[in-house]
């Protein structure tokens, strides 16, 4: 829908030409701040401050990379899934997963950074995806222990970001929230049925949860008191909700679903706290999770080399798309290229 | 012909879309002749945002745009028509478990 060939006000033919810092820039600021302290949107053609897109260019195309790069663990069942109804559910979800990022990638385009650019950042290993896509998906249940789960940690994650200050993020978000509840309900209820079948399936509900639930509770990222860049990304209207506070409502939503599902959450420490009115749980494996952001989890190197063989496989569709379409431009085109 | 008939005549047609509220997406809301694509926004301010209607436009040259043919209609959109399970519906949670 957005593309970063955004140039209003620009001349034709003339290049944006990096702005002085100056009387003017300090009124543009002013602007700015006043925008986000009324609640307002930021747009891709307004001045933001150079740290401000930096921010939005990485959250927005780490995110984008977390959609494409979560294809993988769930593409590994398709072709086993129990039943056909599953296979196409799974597909559509995986399916839906790459718009997702689709959607995220044009949206972080509309800053000025090309695609091939944020492309060529996650294949060299430079740029982050969720470290929760770099464990193994071992067993069907975990097809729907990512649903409930993950995509329940990745909503709560995501519906405050339909309030983010920048426009072209927050429409994709709405965008994607609006799929995305799919994506959790055939991931519980798949769960569901496992539930009502054997004493095994039932084990290998259990044993799912138990290696997905502490890395999801890791999803939100570190506690506040560690989280350095959190309180800047508050200030502009990126973040909306702290980690911690995100972390508590997605175990608050969870604890009840679980019950229902006839699963245990595996923290001996999780219990309802009648003061608080939340549940309070354990000390989340922070080495751990750090360790894998850091390219040293189960799968990483796996993920990224499937993701850069897939890219240059798929060189030669993208080579023959062009051919095609300089084979079939109008005369006229051709010759005024 | 006068000069101003003749480029009344060469006017190219354009698509304008119009942002109501600030945070909302543009929206097409109809098209208009113009010489170029500053007058096409003038033209636009004047004829689509009269009465406050906008906070920003954008306006496109009619012939940038390629649209669907009416008659692929079904080959395009009828084969999402079975696929009922891409809709949250489709999935039996019990009452129970609250929303989802």
């Amino acid at each position: 829908m957005y593309t970063q060939s955004f140039n209003v006000q620009e001349k034709p033919g003339e290049k944006p030409a990096a702005k002085p810092v100056s009387l003017e820039n300090a009124e543009s600021q002013k602007r700015f701040d006043a925008r986000i302290d009324a609640d307002g949107k930021i747009e891709p053609q307004d001045w933001m401050p150079e740290a401000y897109r930096k921010t939005l260019v990485r959250q927005i195309s780490q995110h984008a990379h977390s959609e494409i790069v979560g294809m993988l663990p769930e593409g590994n069942w398709i072709s086993r899934a129990p039943s056909l109804k599953r296979k196409a559910i799974l597909i559509a979800k995986v399916q839906d997963e790459g718009g997702h990022g689709l959607y995220l990638y044009s949206a972080a385009e509309t800053l000025g950074t090309g695609r091939d650019q944020m492309l060529a950042d996650l294949h060299s290993g430079k740029a982050k995806y969720s470290s929760i896509f770099n464990y193994p998906t071992l067993n069907w249940a975990d097809v729907g222990t990512i649903g409930w789960l993950v995509d329940g940690a990745a909503i709560m994650n995501q519906i405050p970001l339909c309030r983010c200050s920048y426009g072209p993020y927050a429409r994709a978000m709405i965008r994607v929230c609006k799929e995305e509840s799919f994506h959790q309900r055939q991931g519980y209820e798949a769960l569901l049925v496992m539930m009502q079948g054997t004493a095994e399936q039932r084990a290998m509900v259990q044993d799912s949860v138990n290696r997905f639930w502490w890395k999801c509770l890791a999803m939100f990222g570190p506690p506040d008191a560690n989280s350095p860049h959190s309180e800047q990304a508050m200030r502009w209207g990126i973040k909306r909700i702290s980690n911690d506070d995100l972390r508590q409502k997605f175990i608050d939503a969870t604890v009840p679903q679980a019950n229902v599902l006839g699963v245990t959450l595996p923290d001996p420490d999780l219990k309802w706290n009648e003061e608080r009115q939340h549940y309070d749980y354990g000390q989340i494996d922070w080495d751990e999770f750090w360790n894998t952001v850091n390219g040293n989890g189960p799968c990483n190197k796996e993920r990224l080399a499937t993701r850069v063989k897939a890219h240059n496989d798929g060189q030669w569709v993208r080579d023959a798309a062009l051919a095609y379409a300089q084979k079939h431009q109008p005369q006229t085109q051709k010759e005024a290229a | 012909m006068t000069t101003t008939a003749t480029a009344l005549k060469d006017w190219p047609l354009w698509e304008v879309f119009v942002r109501s509220k600030q945070g909302l997406e543009h929206k097409h809301c109809g098209s208009l002749h113009a010489s170029d694509a500053q007058h096409a926004l003038q033209m636009a301010r004047d004829v689509y945002t009269r009465r406050q209607e906008g906070v920003s436009i954008w306006v496109v040259p009619s012939k940038s745009i390629t649209a669907s043919a009416p008659e692929d209609k079904d080959a395009l959109f009828e084969p999402a028509a079975d696929k009922i399970y891409r809709h949250p519906t489709f999935y039996d949670i019990p009452e129970e478990v609250g929303h989802m």
